[in-house]
């Protein structure tokens, strides 16, 4: 079966791709540039017998897919830089309670209000640490309209699977830009749900990890009782400060990512034979890096290439692999320098790094990536 | 709240003349053109002089006054987020309040203006208008009306009226009328829950010296205060440009929008028709209504029918039912 050829900006794609995950409830605030997703969604969501709700803000809209995650619905909130910043406190207690739900994150230049038509990549390490306390975080960072909609799949997927929020990280060009896409058919992409209980409800323990380390979900309602708390909590849900039953807890919820990293790290690595730079780049900023090598190529510059579609948790050995070949990583990124950290961590000290980085609200150019390219080389 | 702080004490306007010639809100800005919370601006402005802080939570009146590096405001001018002009005016407030007692400024307390757009006040920045009004910090905040978030592309928000087409609310197969709800009574929000609060008023910019004076009566008033504008948007609610001031008076003629005030508990009311004209005639007006079918139309009659004969809004005269057609 071929799939639905179509001409979709990137905010259509995500809308569409949640659509096709099986999500059938939005709440959301208007906010440039992520605006679209709710429109599209305001749209569709009531033909296929979904929820569509406008709040009346980023907090609220965060709260009300924790609602409707709860009941069993798939949900997602779309927003930008202010309204990220005013969903952190609702992201961590989906951490804690593990309820799945999809964030959507158009980057814009920040901080504060920034640009708000401007694109940028600020929001990396807000997206690891925005919210307080040790806390797992997903965050997935599509190139391109199409991987935008496949990214908003997988995102779904992995929320569910793992009972836990996943943050799409895409900004204002990618958003805003339009490609030809093809939507595949019903059926060609796999979708997943959230485990379920299988015991009776009177057998019913909210967290209990007998099965595995992901307690399987009740909907709220269903006749299975639920206690949901934003404290620390045992097996039964209910509150406690027992060191000797948060301390498992705490380390179980950042186990449900790090014991899951094939399941949930993705990435791209072009080889070039004998090269000795090396770029990391993700989102936007991608495809000016393509370019740029692709340029540097025709000068005589080989450049090996490490796109990340995961950026948290970040893998660390794609780049320790670039990093025992190259002798020069080079990192473009619309920030002052957020990602480049993370892969000098990873690395530690077996290749020099350099960043490109721009925070004007313009892109990053291939010609500023390929002068980095050849000052370096 | 120390009350010993002197506030301004504004004059009446007794007519159009009267009006100050002064300009605080000067060209130099992009709004659409006939714009109607522009032209509240102009008029609030002139009410309130130059001894004057205003506060600008995120909205149009922010976004399109402030493009190409100047803004038409000649008085100290603020952009505070969406979610917190109340709140920033209670700081600025409390801060003058320190100063004067202190004897570290001299002057009276200069106004403190919150200009907020309908999302800033009573959606996302109630929680802070609601804040400052029970706090009694001794500022006016103006609700500048024009029923939906505007500057991120005309989205409901909880003064868009039964029945609009938004891109949040969209009319389709599954929901024919766009937007379901009714909407939140803002004055009644603040009457109703803030015991601080002395005076609340409603305007039109179509009626610009009765609204100067609610501005003005506002600001002399010590302790918190509430003024709600009805701005029509032309891009939003899709009628002619040159209409703004029409549109305002229909809304009026026909109770989708009534001017009154509220001091210490007592409602008086301005520009009441001897006889309301059917919703229909305003609602046709407008594009973002196309779509509503007679049945939806005579829903919107009477919910109006309802307000009007509410507790508290005594109608001169007797109000049409909903009409047949």
């Amino acid at each position: 079966m071929s799939g639905k050829d179509v001409f979709y900006q990137g905010n259509e794609a995500c809308a569409e791709g949640a659509l096709y995950a099986g999500c059938r409830f939005f709440a959301g605030y208007p906010i440039t540039p992520s605006t679209e997703v709710a429109e599209f969604l305001a749209r569709r969501l009531p033909t296929v017998g979904g929820a569509f709700i406008q709040m009346e803000d980023e907090i609220a809209a965060m709260a009300a897919i924790i609602g409707a995650s709860l009941v069993g619905k798939k949900s997602l909130t779309s927003t930008s830089g202010p309204g990220f910043s005013l969903k952190m406190e609702n992201l961590g207690f989906a951490c804690l309670t593990e309820v799945p739900c999809v964030i959507v994150n158009v980057m814009r230049g920040g901080p504060s209000t920034g640009l708000p038509t401007g694109p940028s990549q600020s929001d990396v390490m807000q997206a690891r640490w925005g919210t307080h306390g040790d806390h797992p975080a997903i965050a997935l960072a599509p190139d391109s309209v199409q991987e935008i909609f496949t990214e908003t799949v997988r995102a779904f997927n992995i929320s569910e699977r793992l009972r836990t929020p996943v943050i799409l990280l895409t900004d204002e060009i990618i958003g805003h830009m339009r490609e030809r896409i093809t939507i595949p058919p019903e059926g060609e992409l796999e979708i997943w749900e959230r485990p379920r209980p299988t015991v009776p409800p009177d057998q019913y323990k909210p967290y209990d990890i007998s099965e595995g380390i992901i307690p399987p979900m009740a909907d709220f309602g269903s006749g299975y009782r639920y206690h949901v708390t934003g404290l620390n909590h045992d097996e039964t849900g209910f509150p406690t400060n027992n060191p000797s039953l948060v301390q498992p807890e705490e380390e179980r919820l950042m186990a449900k990512v790090t014991e899951n990293l094939d399941l949930i790290q993705k990435y791209e690595y072009f080889e070039k034979p004998k090269a000795r730079i090396g770029i990391v780049s993700f989102g936007s900023s991608a495809r000016s890096s393509r370019a740029a090598i692709r340029m540097a190529e025709e000068e005589g510059i080989k450049v090996d290439f490490l796109r990340l579609i995961t950026l948290w948790p970040f893998p660390t050995d794609a780049a320790v692999q670039m990093a025992d070949k190259v002798d020069m990583i080079i990192v473009p990124e619309m920030n002052l320098g957020q990602m480049i950290e993370e892969v000098q961590r990873s690395i530690a000290g077996k290749a020099e790094t350099v960043g490109v980085n721009r925070v004007d609200g313009d892109p990053i150019t291939p010609t500023q990536i390929l002068d980095r390219i050849r000052e370096v080389a | 709240m120390a009350k010993a702080v002197e506030t301004q004490n504004l004059e009446m306007a007794k007519s159009a003349r009267r009006v100050p010639q002064e300009e605080w809100y000067l060209p130099g800005h992009r709004t659409c053109q006939g714009c109607g919370p522009a032209l509240t601006y102009k008029l609030v402005s002139k009410a309130t002089g130059g001894d004057s802080i205003f506060l600008g939570p995120t909205g149009c009146m922010y976004v399109a006054n402030t493009s190409y590096l100047c803004s038409p405001w000649a008085y100290p001018w603020m952009h505070t987020q969406i979610t917190n002009a109340g709140a920033v005016a209670s700081g600025i407030e409390a801060a003058y309040q320190v100063l004067i007692r202190k004897g570290k400024y001299k002057g009276k307390l200069p106004n403190i203006v919150c200009m907020a757009g309908d999302g800033g006040s009573i959606d996302i920045g109630l929680q802070a208008m609601s804040g400052m009004m029970y706090r009694g910090h001794d500022a006016l905040f103006i609700m500048y009306d024009n029923e939906s978030y505007a500057n991120t592309g005309i989205q409901t928000s909880p003064a868009t009226p039964y029945g609009a087409n938004t891109t949040f609310t969209p009319p389709g197969k599954a929901i024919p009328e766009g937007k379901v709800l009714f909407p939140k009574d803002a004055c009644q929000l603040v009457i109703g829950g803030h015991p601080a609060v002395h005076y609340v008023a409603t305007a039109s910019l179509a009626y610009p010296v009765d609204l100067i004076n609610k501005v003005r009566k506002a600001l002399n008033y010590k302790g918190p205060t509430f003024v709600h504008i009805h701005s029509p948007c032309p891009k939003g609610w899709l009628f002619d440009a040159k209409k703004t001031v029409e549109v305002a008076k229909l809304a009026i003629e026909t109770g989708m929008w009534v001017n009154y005030e509220w001091e210490n508990g007592e409602y008086t009311y301005q520009h009441t028709p001897k006889e309301y004209k059917p919703v229909a005639g305003y609602m046709k007006g407008q594009q973002r209504f196309a779509h509503l079918t007679d049945a939806h139309i005579a829903k919107m009659q009477a919910f109006i029918d309802a307000k009007l004969k509410a507790p508290g809004i005594p109608v001169a005269l007797p109000v049409q039912g909903p009409r047949e057609s």
